[in-house]
């Protein structure tokens, strides 16, 4: 990485100094797809999101893809049913490298006002890894724009040689959970998320 | 409207040995035993002063305490601007004996929401032309909208019932 005070110098003079880094990870964060696909309200506001009073197109995400092949950002908008998340992980599966998801809305995060009922998976973390969560119910279109900024600032962060698309471009897909007799079965990607356990006395005391 | 009172009267002429009892209440309702709803449904539907010509709601309702799930019909007319006209029957809450007769030959429309009752109560209409599960996945089991369904993850830290220690709670 180069110096940040000898940059500044050379700027002054007029000579622009960056990195392939820097200016390939300018490059994504500008120009994010999402995927269009709304599974309840939140996907009102997200649409709305994308209208011109909001205008998702000033962050360069306004070009939302009607096919996971052409996406890199899949915005869960709305609550994802246990019928629902076996496609909605596929989705995610077909989504080339980099990719990104936003839980957006209480609902895609933990199952919000459903999550006491029989039908709602709680929380899409539970089957793929989520980027950014933004909570409301649902959230204003500022809470969306607020939460691609903070992907985008994920994105500035990303190293080209640790990046994980990079290091193993073999990785497998995140395994689809199947109808079971009474819910998804396995219940939650054991490698990705884990029911919260009650923390050991000695930790708990310091 | 005539009043539920002479409803009851007229549905029991036309269908002797009925057992219809008045449901006092905001809009009254009459209950109907399963065995002369299809008939008292006709007659509502055909005869030319209530012409009840559809079926907007197939509710069910569950009720552990007595034993019995109720299914709720609300019915209109539109040809003589009438409505709603509320017919209820209760079928044993027991799988063996949890049947109803299906309005699906009389209604067209009732043949999703009986579908949706079958699914989520567990109540078979005899008589539907195709009776299985729409909201729930073929494979599922048992009657999610039943009291005492249990539903499977029971993971969140609500449903572990983790001890809230005195000094956490906000007074």
């Amino acid at each position: 990485m180069a110096d940040e005070g000898l940059k500044s110098e050379l700027q002054k003079s007029g000579i622009f100094v960056t990195t392939i880094e820097e200016l390939y990870n300018w490059g994504r964060k500008n120009s994010i797809w999402p995927m269009q696909f709304g599974l309840a309200c939140c996907a009102i506001e997200m649409i709305a999101t994308a209208a011109s009073r909001f205008d998702l197109a000033r962050f360069g995400a306004e070009l939302f893809r009607a096919s996971p092949r052409q996406a890199d950002l899949m915005i869960v908008a709305g609550t994802v049913t246990k019928k629902m998340a076996p496609q909605v992980v596929r989705l995610y599966n077909q989504m080339p490298d980099p990719k990104y998801v936003i839980a957006m809305g209480a609902c895609a995060i933990s199952g919000g006002p459903f999550r006491d009922g029989y039908n709602v998976l709680k929380g899409i973390d539970r089957f793929i890894p989520v980027d950014v969560h933004i909570p409301g119910c649902p959230p204003r279109p500022e809470a969306l724009l607020q939460g691609l900024i903070m992907l985008q600032e994920k994105i500035t962060g990303d190293k080209l040689e640790d990046a994980e698309w990079y290091k193993d471009p073999e990785h497998g897909e995140f395994p689809v959970p199947q109808y079971g007799t009474n819910g998804l079965v396995p219940r939650y990607n054991a490698e990705i998320w884990k029911p919260w356990t009650p923390p050991k006395e000695s930790e708990s005391a310091s | 409207m005539d009043a539920a009172e002479r409803v009851r009267e007229r549905i029991l002429a036309a269908v002797p040995g009925a057992e219809i009892e008045v449901v006092a209440g905001v809009q009254p309702s009459l209950r109907v035993d399963p065995a002369h709803l299809v008939a008292a449904v006709k007659f509502v539907k055909d005869d030319p002063d209530y012409r009840m010509d559809m079926c907007t709601c197939v509710s069910g309702v569950d009720y552990p305490d007595s034993g019995v799930i109720e299914i709720v019909y609300h019915f209109y007319s539109v040809e003589k601007r009438l409505g709603p006209m509320i017919l209820r029957t209760c079928v044993p809450r027991e799988e063996a004996r949890c049947e109803c007769p299906s309005l699906t030959p009389l209604y067209r429309g009732a043949e999703f929401q009986e579908r949706e009752i079958f699914d989520l109560f567990g109540v078979r209409f005899t008589g539907h032309p195709d009776l299985r599960r729409i909201l729930m996945w073929d494979g599922f089991v048992g009657h999610p909208m039943r009291k005492d369904y249990v539903p499977e993850d029971q993971d969140s830290l609500e449903d572990m019932e983790v001890a809230v220690r005195p000094e956490d709670t906000i007074n």
